[in-house]
């Protein structure tokens, strides 16, 4: 079968990489559109089908699908080795959905150098997809930049005025992180076991994982790899690259990081930091809850007080991810758990919102709340789909984000009760600013700027019809979601001393 | 012996040749079928096949690494020579002549690789300087090349005063009186005045050679005054062959007593970062840009000093490889262009697709990203020092430098693809195929490396 030739972590990476390159040399514009739906949704396909080919059975530990290794530089340790887990799965398959939406739904007329454009997007991902899939630290870091490249250009290429700056922010920031991650790896891999016999030492995941490092060894390195993450998710005080950057760039860009780029900083942060470093963790992990918390806090008062829409989603974005983040840090199993199903349910409740203010930027050419009011009367169906994304960001239940915020705010009391409360605030903060955004620009007396929101096109509405779905689906029947992700909790804690 | 003799007879043959080509665009052909024999006289002697067989006392050792590294210097003088044999045309009428001082440099390169005796390091050394004193003032009516040439002549002159002053007290300080830095080795059990005076006089003139801070000050005027294809070959071969010889002098003569003058070295590195990062940012030139971060790159290879182990050796050659690869290929690019300054390069990227594209590769991979040479370069360099495991505050430094030399070279890239060229800017860049094809493989090299170092580290362990 497929498996057998290909695995599929593999396919996950090569897919979207190849088509990439494929996709630079389409000359007409249409053209590449079509092949990049065709190559994302074969990408998803990919995803889908692998999810029934599990090999729970004969591998009952944690890297349980069919793993490649192949040789690499074999001279250091390192190989090519990919492999899934249950949170690298629900990442992946957050990747392998949110690309086809973007398609969908972005309008590449406006951007006149359509096939470089895609040929980019797909580059992106295929950097985002072996981020979540590498099971070698030097492969993962090889990922990580490139991940980051494609987007650079994108962002710098098409945008706001301002672009060049803000990109350029945002790389400066995240590159220099990468940097500081790269000697964490290579100080871990100096003191890592090896595993065959041609080097002393291995970039290999379990190899890092039986890396027996002294608590004031691990108390600094923690910090070279901690600031990469930080960086990256990005975790208060180092976001100030995040809402310019959100603000200038192009949709499908921005889409692209917010929903998934930045999950790459909190899923290395509970692939990469918690399990080779619980000393340290055990030593930092209130204050970096606290920091997490206040950047909840923090960030959910500015978004209170965001009159531009991008710059909004920015905020309550940077908000989000620090809820996750403290989640993360406590260590305990609900928080866990909550935490890597939320980064799947914040990864598509934030597509969808993008989705929605992109329509009503292309639209009504407006982006600021206090000059939009009664698009709803214009727009019905937006509107039902825009409270839907709304409920669902302030975690009603019967919305996919109730459980996983639940399981995170329990673990956060079990972890201490004044940062729960402190969280909880912070979650109630969110339920202000969405309704009063979709308040402010949905309802209210409708104006001029109003009456030129018309009709979804088709691809909108399939867009937002499959996330809509996803939400309710994942609100009612969260159940197997929660299964995947027992596996990698259990794994991650059982390398965790318990307090 | 096969690489400094040929080199040496094929310099004698670009000289007389000078007088016999009647055209000016003859020398070049004959340059690089005159590399191509010298680099091959070179692999012969690495599989075991040495033409001549020259009793040097001991004096000449081939080892692995110089061939190894030998092999790597002539492969990218070999793309240079592609890359910019027409380019010398336009430094003045005396073509077969820069390409004789060139071979002559390389002969240089080749003792340099190989020498076992303080003597020969210091033969080496002026065999490689003093073509380069020339070259550097080749433009004659140009008056910043020759201040350029007066100003390297009189510094270079003056480093070599001192070296040559440590090599006699080195001589007299080891106990078993040797030029023979295997000897130096044995004899200098303990810090004497003598050595530890000597040592740091000749770290001082190999500081020089390299362009390491504080001993950096002539390298921005003399890269920027010079033709810009001589700059292309002084900032990259001539300085790695400089570094060759740094390493393997500290390696061998002073590899007992490393953790006594490790600290030195710290210090010159940790300078050398910040002096060359810093002041690459504020410049405007891309030519006079690419000097200083020339500095830096210096500051990186001072790393496998630091480390002085066998991830160091490795890093030292990849490192090698990915510098003069990338530097000569984005030099090729900044030749063509008629102006020099970062608007010279606004919009190239819609006038000239590939030209842009492979410029885009070489600032990659001087920064250090992922899948170029650069990175794997970098990585190895850092790999050694952390593997070292002293002063690792010197590894962050460096890499907040990285970063810092990721706003220049970026600052090329935003001008290539994101800004709007000014009118008449680059319009009249004339380029024929093959220059863009020797470019694309240039790039491909570069790609190609940062994907399987091994390509070049294996041969250490053929």
């Amino acid at each position: 079968m497929l498996g057998t030739y290909f695995t599929f972590p593999e396919l996950l990476i090569w897919i979207p990489f190849v088509t990439g390159l494929i996709a630079f040399f389409i000359s007409s514009s249409k053209g590449v559109k079509t092949f990049a739906i065709i190559s994302s949704l074969a990408t998803l396909a990919v995803s889908i089908i692998s999810l029934f080919y599990t090999d729970v059975a004969h591998h009952p530990e944690y890297f349980y699908y069919n793993n490649v290794s192949y040789v690499w530089m074999p001279y250091i340790g390192s190989s090519f080795s990919v492999g899934l887990d249950g949170m690298g799965y629900l990442l992946t398959f957050l990747t392998s959905l949110a690309f086809p939406l973007i398609f969908f739904v972005t309008d590449n007329s406006e951007r006149n150098h359509s096939s470089s454009f895609i040929g980019l997007l797909l580059l992106a991902q295929a950097g985002m997809m072996g981020v979540f899939v590498a099971t070698d630290a030097l492969l993962f870091y090889f990922f990580w930049e490139l991940a980051l490249i494609p987007v650079y250009f994108l962002s710098s290429k098409w945008g706001g005025e301002k672009r060049i700056q803000a990109t350029f922010k945002f790389f400066v920031y995240t590159f220099f992180g990468s940097l500081l991650m790269l000697i964490g790896i290579l100080y871990v891999y100096m003191h890592s076991p090896s595993v065959s016999s041609d080097s002393a030492h291995s970039f290999y995941i379990n190899s890092f994982y039986n890396t027996l490092l002294s608590p004031t060894q691990q108390q600094w390195v923690f910090w070279l790899f901690f600031v990469a993450f930080a960086v990256k998710v990005p975790l208060f005080p180092l976001h100030t690259w995040q809402p310019s950057l959100y603000e200038q760039s192009n949709y499908p860009s921005t889409i692209s990081m917010s929903s998934v780029m930045v999950k790459m900083g909190l899923f290395g942060m509970i692939r990469w930091l918690l399990p080779i470093f619980p000393a340290a963790v055990a030593k930092y992990d209130h204050f970096i809850v606290i920091l997490s918390v206040f950047g909840l806090l923090y960030a959910s008062c500015i978004a209170l007080y965001q009159n531009d829409l991008k710059r909004f989603v920015a905020w309550t974005s940077i908000a989000h991810l620090g809820l996750i983040a403290a989640a993360i840090f406590t260590t305990n199993n609900l928080g866990l758990q909550g935490a890597i199903l939320e980064m799947l349910n914040h990864g598509i409740n934030i597509l969808a919102l993008w989705i929605v203010v992109d329509i009503i930027e292309k639209k009504t050419g407006i982006r600021k709340m206090s000059e939009l009011s009664g698009l709803a009367g214009k727009a019905p169906a937006l509107a039902i789909f825009l409270l839907v994304i709304a409920l669902a960001n302030i975690a009603l239940p019967l919305t996919d984000s109730f459980i996983s915020e639940f399981l995170m705010l329990n673990g956060i009391f079990d972890f201490n009760k004044w940062y729960g409360f402190f969280a909880t605030i912070g979650v109630i903060l969110s339920a202000i600013y969405m309704l009063s955004m979709v308040q402010k620009t949905f309802f209210g007396k409708m104006n001029d700027i109003a009456e030129r929101a018309g009709r979804l096109s088709a691809g909108q509405y399939v867009a937002l019809i499959v996330l809509v779905a996803g939400i309710l689906f994942l609100g009612i029947y969260p159940e197997p979601v929660i299964h995947l992700t027992q596996s990698t909790v259990t794994n991650i804690l059982g390398r965790i001393p318990i307090k | 012996m096969n690489a400094i003799i040929l080199s040496a007879l094929w310099g004698v043959v670009m000289m007389f040749g000078g007088v016999f080509f009647k055209k000016s665009t003859t020398p070049k052909y004959w340059a690089i079928a005159g590399i191509i024999i010298v680099l091959a006289g070179n692999l012969l002697e690495f599989f075991g096949y040495p033409f001549f067989n020259v009793d040097t006392k001991g004096m000449l050792h081939f080892d692995t690494f110089g061939l190894v590294f030998n092999s790597v210097a002539f492969i990218c003088t070999l793309i240079f020579f592609l890359l910019n044999g027409k380019d010398f045309e336009k430094i003045g009428m005396h073509v077969s002549e820069y390409f004789c001082l060139l071979f002559f440099v390389l002969c240089g390169l080749s003792i340099l690789s190989s020498f076992n005796s303080l003597l020969l390091l210091f033969l080496g050394i002026e065999i490689l300087s003093i073509p380069l004193y020339i070259l550097t003032g080749s433009e004659k009516r140009n008056l910043k090349g020759n201040e350029a040439s007066l100003k390297y002549f009189l510094m270079g002159a003056f480093s070599t005063g001192l070296m040559l002053m440590g090599i006699a007290l080195i001589y007299g300080g080891n106990s078993l009186g040797s030029f023979y830095i295997d000897a130096i080795n044995l004899g200098t059990g303990h810090l004497s005045v003598m050595i530890g005076v000597g040592l740091v006089l000749i770290l001082v003139a190999m500081a020089f050679k390299v362009s390491a801070a504080p001993f950096h000050f002539w390298a921005p005027d003399v890269y920027d005054g010079a033709p810009a294809v001589i700059t292309s070959f002084m900032m990259t071969i001539a300085k790695v062959a400089a570094f060759v010889a740094f390493f393997r002098l500290f390696a061998t003569a002073f590899g007992s007593m490393h953790s006594q003058w490790q600290t030195l070295i710290v210090i010159i590195t940790a300078a050398t970062l910040l002096i060359g990062n810093v002041t690459a940012v504020f410049q405007i030139s891309v030519k006079r840009m690419l000097a200083y971060s020339s500095i830096s790159h210096a500051g990186f290879m001072m790393f496998t000093l630091f480390a002085l182990n066998d991830t160091a050796k490795e890093g030292l050659l990849i490192y090698t490889a990915a510098y003069c690869l990338a530097t000569i290929g984005i030099f090729a690019v900044i030749i063509k262009m008629a102006d020099y300054s970062i608007e010279g390069f606004n919009g190239l990227g819609r006038r000239q697709p590939l030209l842009a594209f492979t410029s885009v590769i070489f600032l990659l991979s001087l920064t250090g990203i992922p899948l170029t040479a650069g990175f794997t370069a970098k990585f190895y360099v850092l790999m050694a020092a952390v593997k070292d495991g002293h002063q690792l505050w010197l590894v962050i430094f460096a890499v907040i430098c990285a970063a810092i030399s990721a706003i220049y070279y970026f600052r090329v890239i935003q001008a290539i693809y994101f800004k709007e060229p000014a009118a008449g800017i680059n319009e009249n860049i004339q380029v024929t195929p093959f220059f863009e094809w020797m470019l694309t493989i240039t790039a491909g090299l570069i790609i190609l490396l940062g994907i399987l170092p091994g390509l070049v580290i294996d041969w250490l362990y053929y």
